[in-house]
């Protein structure tokens, strides 16, 4: 193709001045057809979003109430970030946060790889193995937390069973120790995504030229080496887009916590979302449900801006 | 790529050792596939066990005696908060709003696609920009504000009835929903039609412009007929996302005849009158599983595909 | 008055201006050819002919009628695509008859219509096949096929060749001149390759940067270059452009040519108005590599030949004519022998310049000289 490319290029014609009222409907008919969707956008996502923030500077409790009255829950969630002894409940919220993000989010990468490289291997019965450790993606989360509910449950799941196999010292109680159940909720996590990130990297790796593998061999590396040196080096567009969906899929997870847990004891299984969930529902505290739920769109704004920022600009090259 | 055939050293390398590597592999792959199964074949053995079997019995080990009792009660008998009519109608009534939402999320998210990619105007990729990051924002930043929203169309909906003696589905909580999920769906659609329509070439709407085709005959004779794949990617992803969405089912349609099935699903595990009844728990489980399970087992590849264009986005 | 008229037709996409005012016109049943590299805006002019791409200011009358407001389908065109456009999901004959569907042309004529078309162009056996079970040659017929089925005031052909393989490109090139003399349409035709341009056109624009450098018949572009980036531009292998010192002046003008291990060859040169000038000046010399040759196969009938000994670098047997590569006034020269040319690399060989055939360009402006 020889047309200069410019992301700007229409089929549209813009000169409206010497064409009649009907060309010019026919002209507009695009922007006409994708109206509704971009109005349902501004208004539902971004209008309500405003609301919500809004709502985040007044002292709204059951209802909303649009006086505002400055940024008191803000200054109440600061004042809970530092209250760890006994924690606050955004304090445990926010801790599990950072707890449930980085073991999820590694464990699913490193997981995630590790399986996309040994399935890598010429293996027979792939086509087998692949759905196996990828279909718990299709599962809810609700479904993926009553599974889990019950084989952690230390009377009837996997302790129990250990029990009955002889290994009566086998200690698993974690579903309910207050300082341990978030780690059940990793559990759970890394279950249901660690399949799809392996997809991810596999398709990566199936994508990589075989060429520069041979090179490399010839070059004289080992197996090792190549992963190390070249395959996972190349594969760093693919780390980039797993963290991402791992990311915002860390920072959305309610239901999870949800069905596995309850909360847990005492809310100590909590994350940012369930803790907006229930201020704003069950404690009555709108203003502050409203302040947690802005705060949860800063933190993944922070993530998903620059990189939709850069992926759009270089597409639109 | 498809795997190092043999590298510099492990050419030298011994048969033996060769061997001890590919029992390694497959032992591992082997080992994790059983991690991964282990959830669900425990979730359907206990599904088909009596309770007298489950409370002495080991948890891995197969039923003794399989019965379908516990499905029978989950569907129809279980109680579900304070009634005892199974899951079925909350079965339904996930579906009844699944499949309008996804219709109607899919054929929005071609049109636009196919706007974006072959009428563009200035600002095109704002636009799109703006509908992507909707895909990810935390629900909870619009939780509270569509709520508000649905309460005021509820009211409408009974002004409209009294004035008029029928409320065209104003209030009504599947309605609702379906509401929701459309406009919140939109964004993930949208970016996978714009996807597959960007590679879609630009030439054959030339060609059928000079032939002489408007718009909507473009868009029905040309793009629709070579869209199939990614119409089954889209639907897939969308009936999979809604159909076990939790967050707005428990928050506009939480309580009474409505319920959507996660939502049942967890009330009927959450439920601490009488005895657990964990073999009905699981056959629920299953339940609820099962369509998305199917769509999987089915349409896998195409389930997959879905998932990776959601996420390598732009 | 012309059967195609564009003037004064500018292109701008906000400040990029992509087409910078293009005069052009056409006979009716003549061959134009927009020749160019890429992004020189052959492409956008052709889809601005056919109304896929709107202009900003001029104007384009096809039989003394402007169209330029017109939609695609109402300016009685035809194109044919360079990825050939085939609607995948549609026979044969639904590609082809999609367009007098949209017309609302009856079934029956449609029928009639489509059998006349395949059997000019010998598909009527694959009228049932969808595009993709066709190869490359064959959906450059239906391509074709779908534009003649109009019966077009102006066909509009867009790279349509460059998709195919070298041999089959030869082929379908042949095909398109056939078809063209058959119905005797006039044609608009975009490449990149300046070969089909030369073999197809009756009138060439050669194009660069949303301008038209040069517009005119093929001999008229290929012997009387205007400029440096037409001369470099047409002709495969590239025209030889060398960069050399006018000395001299009154009848006995000549360059001299910079030549390695030996004293710089001198070469006078006719008498081109405007060259006594330049001397003592450096211009730009132009020689195609067929006016460089061994002397015995030098054209008998130049009137200014001269003979010149060379230092050979590089000897490339074509098969048809040997090509050897020589270094002069600091740059890489090709010179087009006879295939039997007795030449060795690494010695001197003497070759005859026909001077009638040179050319002198304004290293500033790039312009011809004279």
């Amino acid at each position: 193709m020889s047309t200069v490319t410019t992301p700007e290029i229409s089929l549209t014609p813009e000169r409206s001045t010497r064409t009649s009222l009907r060309s010019r409907l026919q002209d507009a008919l695009p922007k006409i057809v994708l109206a509704p969707s971009f109005v349902i956008t501004l208004v539902f996502v971004y209008g309500f979003i405003i609301w919500t923030g809004y709502l985040s500077f007044t002292n709204s409790k059951t209802f909303p109430s649009y006086a505002i009255t400055g940024a008191r829950a803000y200054q109440r969630l600061w004042r809970w970030t530092f209250e760890s002894d006994p924690p606050s409940s955004w304090y445990t919220s926010i801790t599990n946060m950072g707890i449930f993000g980085f073991l999820y989010i590694g464990i699913c990468l490193g997981l995630g790889l590790f399986l996309a490289i040994l399935l890598d291997q010429k293996i027979r019965g792939e086509g087998l193995l692949r759905p196996i450790y990828l279909y718990p993606m299709a599962l809810s989360f609700i479904v993926t937390g009553v599974a889990w509910k019950w084989f952690l449950d230390p009377g009837l799941g996997l302790e129990q069973t250990l029990h009955q196999w002889g290994w009566t010292s086998f200690h698993f109680d974690w579903i309910k120790n207050k300082d341990f159940v978030i780690y059940t909720v990793v559990i759970a996590g890394v279950w249901q995504a660690s399949g799809f990130v392996m997809a991810m990297f596999l398709a990566g790796l199936r994508g990589i030229d075989g060429e520069i593998m041979k090179a490399a061999q010839i070059d004289g590396a080992t197996t090792i080496q190549l992963y190390r040196r070249i395959i996972i080096p190349l594969l760093r567009p693919v780390f980039l887009s797993a963290f991402i969906v791992l990311a915002h899929m860390a920072i959305k997870s309610y239901d999870l916590v949800v069905a596995l847990t309850s909360g847990g004891p005492g809310g100590s299984a909590w994350l940012p979302s369930n803790f907006m969930y229930e201020y704003t529902f069950k404690r009555n505290e709108m203003a502050v449900g409203s302040a947690s739920a802005i705060i949860m769109l800063m933190t993944i704004s922070a993530i998903i801006v620059p990189y939709l920022y850069s992926e759009l600009r270089e597409k639109s090259r | 790529m498809s795997a190092i055939v043999s590298s510099g050293t492990a050419a030298r390398r011994s048969n033996g050792a060769r061997m001890f590597n590919r029992v390694v592999i497959y032992g591992l792959l082997a080992f994790f596939a059983i991690v991964y199964l282990m959830p669900l074949f425990v979730m359907l053995v206990t599904s088909f066990k009596t309770m007298d079997e489950i409370q002495n019995g080991n948890m891995l080990s197969l039923p003794s005696a399989p019965t379908f009792e516990p499905w029978v009660k989950a569907w129809g008998e279980t109680c579900v908060g304070l009634t005892c009519a199974g899951i079925k109608g909350y079965f339904w009534n996930s579906l009844k709003m699944v499949i309008p939402a996804v219709l109607i999320s899919t054929i929005l998210g071609a049109l636009n696609g196919y706007v974006l990619t072959k009428w563009r105007f200035r600002g095109h990729t704002l636009v799109f920009g703006m509908m992507l990051f909707a895909c990810f924002i935390p629900f909870q930043s619009v939780l509270l504000p569509m709520a508000t929203i649905l309460g005021s169309l509820g009211r409408f909906g009974i002004t409209l009835q009294n004035a008029t003696g029928f409320r065209f589905g104003f209030g009504n909580p599947t309605v609702n929903l379906v509401l929701v999920h459309v406009i919140y769906g939109l964004g993930f659609t949208t970016l996978f039609f714009r996807n597959f329509y960007e590679a879609f070439p630009t030439e054959l709407v030339k060609a059928a412009q000079v032939d002489g085709a408007g718009f909507f005959q473009i868009f029905r004779r040309i793009m629709l007929p070579n869209s199939l794949p990614i119409i089954v990617v889209t639907v897939i992803y969308q009936f999979t996302n809604i159909w076990n969405d939790f967050l707005f089912a428990s928050a506009y349609a939480g309580t009474g005849e409505s319920m959507p099935m996660t939502v049942a699903l967890n009330n009927v595990v959450n439920t601490s009158t009488g005895v657990v009844e964990y073999n009905v728990n699981m056959a629920a489980a299953m339940i609820a599983a099962m369509p998305t399970l199917l769509v999987y087992v089915l349409a896998g590849r195409y389930f997959v595909r879905g998932l990776m264009a959601g996420a390598v986005k732009g | 008055m012309a059967f195609l008229e564009i003037s004064g037709l500018r292109k701008r996409f906000g400040s990029l201006e992509i087409l910078k005012g293009i005069d052009l016109e056409l006979e009716k049943g003549g061959f134009l050819v927009l020749v160019g590299p890429s992004g020189c805006g052959k492409s956008t002019l052709l889809n601005t002919i056919a109304g896929l791409e709107t202009i900003t200011e001029g104007t384009i009358r096809v039989d003394g009628r402007a169209i330029d407001d017109l939609h695609p389908s109402k300016r009685d065109i035809a194109m044919v695509f360079q990825s050939y456009a085939l609607y995948p999901n549609m026979t044969v004959a639904g590609n082809i008859s999609f367009g007098m569907e949209m017309r609302g042309v009856p079934v029956e004529e449609r029928k009639k219509a489509i059998d006349k078309v395949a059997k000019v162009l010998q598909i009527t056996h694959l009228l049932d096949r969808k595009p993709s079970q066709l190869s490359g040659g064959q959906r450059q017929r239906v391509a074709m096929g779908r534009a003649l089925v109009r019966d077009p005031k102006l066909f509009l052909f867009d790279e349509p060749l460059s998709n195919l393989d070298a041999k089959l490109r030869v082929d379908m090139r042949i095909e398109i001149k056939r078809l063209h003399q058959a119905t005797g349409t006039s044609i608009v035709y975009v490449t990149h390759d300046q070969i089909e341009a030369m073999t197809l056109a009756t009138k060439i624009a050669v194009m660069r940067d949303g301008e038209v450098q040069q517009f005119g018949t093929p001999a008229e572009i290929y012997n009387n270059p205007k400029n440096l980036f037409v001369a470099d531009f047409m002709g495969s292998p590239a025209m030889n452009l060398l960069t050399a010192t006018i000395e001299g002046g009154g009848n006995d003008l000549h360059v001299s040519l910079l030549r390695p291990e030996a004293e710089p060859l001198r070469v006078p040169v006719p008498q081109i108005g405007g060259l006594a000038a330049y001397s003592g000046k450096q211009v730009i010399f132009g020689i195609r590599p067929e006016a460089l040759t061994d002397p015995d196969g030098a054209d008998r009938n130049a009137k200014s030949l001269f003979e010149g000994d060379c230092l050979i670098d590089v000897v490339e047997p074509a098969g048809s004519d040997t090509f050897a590569v020589t270094k002069l006034g600091g740059k890489e020269v090709v010179a087009r022998l006879r295939a039997d040319a007795r030449i060795a690399p690494g010695q001197t060989a003497r070759l005859a310049f026909n001077l009638d055939k040179a050319v002198f360009f304004d290293p500033q402006s790039q312009q011809r000289i004279g």
